[in-house]
């Protein structure tokens, strides 16, 4: 197994009028998990059909590995891919999809049950599809994906209609995978739901990228707040004044901006304030998020919004 | 493409469609064989005396006529089951899995018209053999004889079997063409049963017409049988292309269709 990494490359698409991917371009390294995140419509899943082969690029390319995924022999042992939860034959059972896709994939009998067990659909692999909780076609999409032992996987909203033990256990193996050596890339539109599992991040709002880092770069973008209880708050508000911090009162507690824990307990111990609690506030990755994609997306609706008639 | 050939041999075997379908045209060939044998058997004395009863086919005639039967009466049942092998693909949006292994969307095409042989063939032999079970027993207890022993009856069988195969071809290549599932349905069970019979009465009618009749996929299935159906109810010499030409015809619709559903369906964003 060779881990391949995923290059897109100045990625255009319009479908008409319409960009919906806008010379987007990143890099997905192996041994990691990157979460691909942007809005509803942001043009992630068009991104992953253009790097899956299904949809022509207008312009720019992606490659898996040195090429192109349609170019790649027997695709489906190289990337693994699950792109909707509902794209089943309903009459179909759980190892029935599979095993249509097995001789393709270049897999026996033996390899569907094994993956069938691997998610979790061994007692359910008889049954019609039709009769399937979105749970569960979540994880009959993974088990497909899976199939050919891929080192690159490639999912689309994973996380959506598994139940909270669900995504626990998908972040699990998503940690396993990556921990192997393999590529993951998993999109989402809630950075919450995969913020525990990802170790990098690519961020998209109307088809163009606003950030591509580590996680810890999101957090770097985090407004850092400090919650603190002293039974002097005058003291902490003129310590404050003086690095220039901003405090609010919330409740009992003070609010304080623009510092760390460590930097208000140095303060405060130097010059003798007492303090009875001194907490980082845990950062608000999601926050991060949502100003980062509202903010190009304001852009656009002003864009979209001036009227026709005075432009012209 | 062994590869693909297998999966796409089981993606049309896992579902229930193809059974169901088989099931009604059984069915429904098992009882218009039973009616035409019946009425060829009795047609001669029923008809009475006079023109009529000179157009009712007798002996091994009235055999070959029944037993070519599964082609006119029942084509549109390997169609409809070949059409299925791309619309439920686009139906439940599993074309989508499917060009994930499969990126070559040329083999998959290739795939789909190969495999469905298979089928066709099972559609062949049960539909060809509906018509023989119906009418057989009844041609033999009331009419000249079941004349199973005869080479013509027996070549008959071959090509009607090969035909119903064929068709089978041209509906998966049709269901690329058309992929929305309720359209082709719709367009095949219409050209089957009104447009096809209708053109072709009107073509037997008019002789300017007949030249383009004959390459009707109907008539050039007729014309690989040998017989015709809308012939012998017109009365009317309908003109038949030679086997080797209706052959051709209709491997020519399925090479058309299948080109055409390259070109089309299988060049848009799979989205």
């Amino acid at each position: 197994m060779e881990p391949a990494a995923i290059a897109v490359d100045h990625l255009t698409k319009r479908f008409g009028a319409v960009t919906a991917v806008d010379d987007l371009s990143f890099e997905v390294r192996p041994g990691a998990v990157t979460g691909f995140l942007g809005p509803n419509g942001s043009g992630k899943t068009t991104t992953l059909r253009m790097l899956l082969g299904l949809v022509r690029p207008t312009a720019g390319r992606a490659l898996v590995g040195d090429r192109p995924y349609v170019a790649i022999p027997r695709p489906a042992r190289t990337v693994g891919a699950a792109l909707e939860a509902s794209s089943f034959h309903p009459g179909r059972t759980g190892l029935g999809h599979l095993r249509t896709l097995a001789p393709q994939v270049g897999v026996d009998d033996a390899r569907c049950h094994e993956v069938l067990e691997l998610v979790g659909l061994v007692e359910a692999k008889g049954r019609r599809v039709q009769g399937y909780s979105m749970g569960m076609r979540q994880r009959l999409g993974l088990a497909s994906a899976l199939l050919g032992d891929p080192p690159v996987v490639i999912l689309d909203e994973p996380a959506n209609g598994l139940d909270p033990q669900g995504i626990v256990w998908l972040r699990e193996l998503l940690r396993l995978f990556a921990s192997e050596g393999r590529t993951i890339l998993v999109s989402s539109h809630v950075l919450a739901e995969v913020q525990t599992t990802v170790d990098d991040v690519v961020i998209i709002t109307g088809g163009r990228l606003v950030h591509a880092s580590p996680l810890s770069g999101l957090e770097d973008l985090a407004e850092r707040l400090v919650v603190v209880r002293t039974p002097t708050p005058e003291e902490v508000e003129r310590i404050a004044a003086q690095h220039g911090w901003t405090v609010t009162h919330d409740g009992g507690s003070l609010v304080v901006r623009g510092a760390t824990a460590q930097q208000v307990g140095a303060e405060a111990f130097r010059v003798g304030v007492e303090l009875h609690q001194l907490v980082d506030r845990s950062v608000e990755l999601e926050d991060v998020f949502l100003r980062l994609t509202a903010s190009a997306e304001d852009l656009a609706t002003r864009a979209a919004g001036t009227p026709r008639g005075r432009v012209a | 493409m062994r590869a693909a050939l297998l999966t796409e041999y089981r993606k049309l075997v896992s579902t229930r469609m193809w059974w169901v379908l088989l099931l009604v045209m059984v069915a429904y060939l098992l009882f218009i064989a039973v009616v035409m044998a019946f009425s060829l058997a009795t047609g001669g004395g029923a008809g009475g005396p006079g023109a009529g009863s000179a157009a009712v086919p007798q002996g091994v005639d009235a055999a070959t006529t029944v037993y070519a039967l599964a082609n006119p009466i029942g084509y549109v049942f390997p169609l409809l089951v070949g059409s299925l092998a791309f619309t439920t693909e686009f139906r439940h949006r599993t074309i989508t899995s499917s060009l994930l292994v499969e990126p070559r969307r040329g083999v998959l095409v290739v795939a789909k018209l190969v495999s469905s042989v298979v089928i066709g063939l099972v559609f062949g032999i049960v539909g060809t053999a509906s018509v023989v079970l119906g009418g057989a027993p009844v041609l033999a207890a009331a009419g000249d004889g079941a004349f199973l022993a005869s080479g013509d009856v027996w070549s008959l069988l071959a090509w009607s079997v090969v035909v119903l195969t064929l068709w089978t071809v041209v509906g998966v290549a049709f269901g690329g063409l058309v992929p929305n599932q309720v359209a082709a349905i719709v367009v095949i069970v219409a050209f089957t049963q009104f447009v096809e019979p209708i053109a072709r009465v009107v073509g037997s009618a008019v002789d300017a017409l007949s030249g383009v009749a004959q390459f009707l996929p109907g008539a050039a299935a007729d014309a690989v049988l040998g017989t015709s159906f809308f012939g012998g109810l017109g009365g009317g010499a309908t003109d038949l292309l030679p086997r080797w030409a209706g052959l051709a015809v209709l491997v020519a619709y399925a090479l058309v269709f299948a080109v055409a559903a390259r070109s089309t369906t299988l060049r848009k964003d799979i989205g």
